[in-house]
């Protein structure tokens, strides 16, 4: 619903008498300048424009900026425009406007001419779009950039280590055991709710199968083996990246932004060794046992399926699944839980460090965290899996 | 103090910038012992990343920054560190580690480059935090004071161990005009206690004119520096427009015309 009205006049020879009148307010909608433009067509020799106002004329920013578009349209066309029939108000937010207006398309033409074409950080002007192989060519080179900045980051963490072990860096144990603290306890709850729940998830799946041979003690092999393996070690290293790793982005991103990063740079002591070991060591030292009792619960999931609802003998459940499982699976489980360790920890680290110092750098570098740390999961279950295939355990 | 001294900060035809993005080039002024030195210079100009290259922070893309004479990045990772140790900063916001307890922020630096007993650095610790009025606040977090007082904190971590220079990143942004006033008879206090040379980034002409006895004006538009000198001077003197303008809060443009540029 439109109600601003225009009305043209062109009772004095090449001017156009611009008659505004009418509600003029944003929320009476824009007119478009189209009808000015087409009458600046049906009439090419108009040398100038007068704008005049009637006296029920209601007006805010949606009158500016339709003069602010007419004006600069016609300034185009060289065809200048009086505004002295407009409000004094009008005339005055219009002038402020044209003169930023000016000041900043002078200035853009003044930082193209400077700096040849490199754009301004600090005012990225919005580039075009580019074509589909440049574009998918950078992406390759984006990701070969941030595995670079990832194994530099592990070599860093690596000589920090060493650093350690020497005695050489400096380490705060009430900060460590903080950050024990929750990589432990703080999740014990959620990993025993996790990993119950897969273990019964296991039992019933198994035993829709097993149930037609009469062969339901095969539950419990099914469960034991699967859990203790890999499962326990992948549905922790999940929890822990959502949990934990996505945590360690955050704090650090915020630490960044605050430069309180740059606070520690400048007294000598390096991030690295400050923030990021103890939380590396924290959360490798806490996966093998959180796993191992996920294991556990595991286990208890598929016993209280098995014994509860499928009339096993528990005794027997036990003892099967104790056959069952072999102590090189637990290995192959903690190992498993080893490296997810790394890969969250320093994922979760390293995105907080290459966070941007904004509210929205943070949440990136959070969701990237996640993102990055399952995905590593992923793959390094696969690669695992593949090497215990080859090595026969 | 013999003017005939080293400086203690040498900045030779520095250029600061971005990748290939040049924000300033040319730079070169000095600061002598116990000068109060203001960085000044409008929103944007590359104050800050002037600021980042003093203190180790951003490499410079060309040019030398030489503290007693020792070019900082032709130094190795050592010898940087061992000029670093010597600064103290004051940042922004403060800069606080928010995990740690006031006291604890103060006492971490003491901890790791002195060899006092953790009684004898509490003690340090409350020295500090007296100097800067903060005395009793040792177990609070950073997060439960206030803005000005998280500034002063952060002040009593950065003279924790007596710093030769201590570089102040815009200390009156976010103070009310009389704290920043205090911050200002403080930085003298510090300066003439400790004996040290004072760095300020700062465009608030109260404090420029009030404590600064030298500066230097990066200039935005021109990308460089255009006058180097003691504030009063400069303004008496200079013939560069911008700077008086600066200086005089734009006294030569129009009244009333509403535009904040």
């Amino acid at each position: 619903m439109l109600s601003g009205k225009l009305f043209f006049d062109y009772s004095i020879p090449k001017t156009l008498l611009i008659k505004l009148s009418g509600d003029w307010r944003i929320s009476a909608g824009l007119l478009s300048v189209d009808e000015v433009t087409s009458q600046l067509i049906i009439h090419p020799d108009t040398a100038q424009i007068n704008l005049s106002v009637s006296q029920d004329l209601k007006w805010d920013s949606g009158l500016l900026s339709f003069l602010f578009k007419l004006i600069r349209e016609s300034g185009r066309k060289n065809i200048p425009v009086a505004c002295g029939g407009l409000p004094q108000e009008a005339q005055r937010l219009l002038a402020l406007a044209l003169k930023a207006h000016g000041a900043n398309t002078l200035s853009v033409a003044a930082s193209k001419r400077d700096g040849g074409g490199v754009p301004d950080p600090l005012n990225p002007a919005r580039k075009p779009r580019e074509p589909f192989l440049e574009r998918s060519g950078g992406k390759a080179l984006q990701i070969s950039e941030s595995l670079a900045a990832g194994l530099n980051f592990l070599g860093d963490i690596a000589v920090s280590f060493l650093r350690l072990i020497t005695g050489k860096s400096y380490f705060r144990p009430e900060d460590f055991m903080l950050i024990v603290q929750r990589c432990g306890v703080d999740t014990l709850l959620l990993v025993s709710l996790i990993s119950l729940l897969v273990g019964m998830i296991l039992a019933f799946v198994g035993s829709i199968q097993l149930k037609m041979f009469g062969a339901q003690i095969f539950i419990s092999d099914i469960v034991g083996i699967a859990m203790v393996r890999v499962l326990s070690a992948v549905m922790t290293g999940i929890i822990m990246s959502g949990r934990i790793g996505a945590s360690f982005a955050a704090e650090l991103g915020m630490m960044q932004a605050n430069e309180e990063i740059d606070a520690l740079r400048t007294l000598g002591i390096s991030p690295v060794e400050f923030l990021v070991i103890p939380r590396v060591l924290a959360l490798v030292m806490m996966m093998p046992v959180l796993t191992i009792y996920a294991d556990l619960m595991g286990v208890l999931g598929g016993f209280i399926i098995s014994v509860g609802m499928l009339n096993l003998n528990g005794i027997e459940y036990l003892n099967h699944t104790q056959a069952a499982v072999k102590l090189s699976y637990v290995w192959v489980g903690l190992i498993h839980s080893l490296v997810f360790g790394v890969i969250i920890a320093v994922a979760g680290c390293l995105r907080g460090i290459e966070c941007e110092r904004n509210a929205a750098g943070v949440g990136t570098a959070t969701t990237s965290a996640v993102v990055t740390g399952i995905t590593g999961i992923v793959i390094a279950t696969a690669v695992i899996t593949f090497i215990c295939q080859i090595l026969g355990v | 103090m013999d003017p005939t001294t080293q400086p203690v900060i040498e900045v030779r035809d520095l250029d600061l910038g971005y990748n290939d993005y040049i924000v300033m080039r040319g730079l070169s002024f000095s600061v002598n012992k116990g000068d109060i030195f203001m960085v000044m210079g409008v929103n944007g100009c590359g104050k800050s990343t002037l600021l980042k290259s003093l203190i180790g922070l951003r490499a410079p893309a060309k040019g030398k920054v030489l503290y007693n004479g020792k070019s900082f990045w032709d130094e190795d990772e050592t010898g940087q560190q061992n000029i670093m140790r010597r600064f103290g900063v004051l940042y922004q916001g403060g800069a606080l580690w928010s995990s740690l307890t006031v006291g604890e922020n103060v006492a971490l630096p003491l901890q790791l480059y002195t060899k006092l007993s953790s009684r004898q650095i509490q003690e340090v610790v409350a020295l500090k935090l007296s100097l800067v009025g903060l005395e009793g606040y040792e177990d609070s977090f950073p997060s439960g004071i206030s803005g000005g007082m998280r500034k002063r904190a952060s002040l009593a971590r950065a003279i924790a161990l007596d710093p030769d220079i201590i570089f102040f990143d815009e200390p009156s942004a976010g103070l009310d005009p009389i704290n920043a006033r205090k911050l200002d008879d403080l930085i003298l206090e510090l300066r003439d206690g400790l004996g040290a040379t004072v760095v300020v980034i700062t465009h608030e002409l109260a404090s420029i004119f009030a404590i600064g006895n030298n500066s230097v004006f990066l200039d935005a538009e021109s990308k460089t520096m255009i006058a180097t000198g003691p504030p009063n001077v400069l303004l008496a003197n200079s013939n560069e427009q911008r700077v008086i303008q600066f200086l005089t809060r734009g006294a030569d443009l129009p009244v009333n015309n509403g535009h904040i540029g």
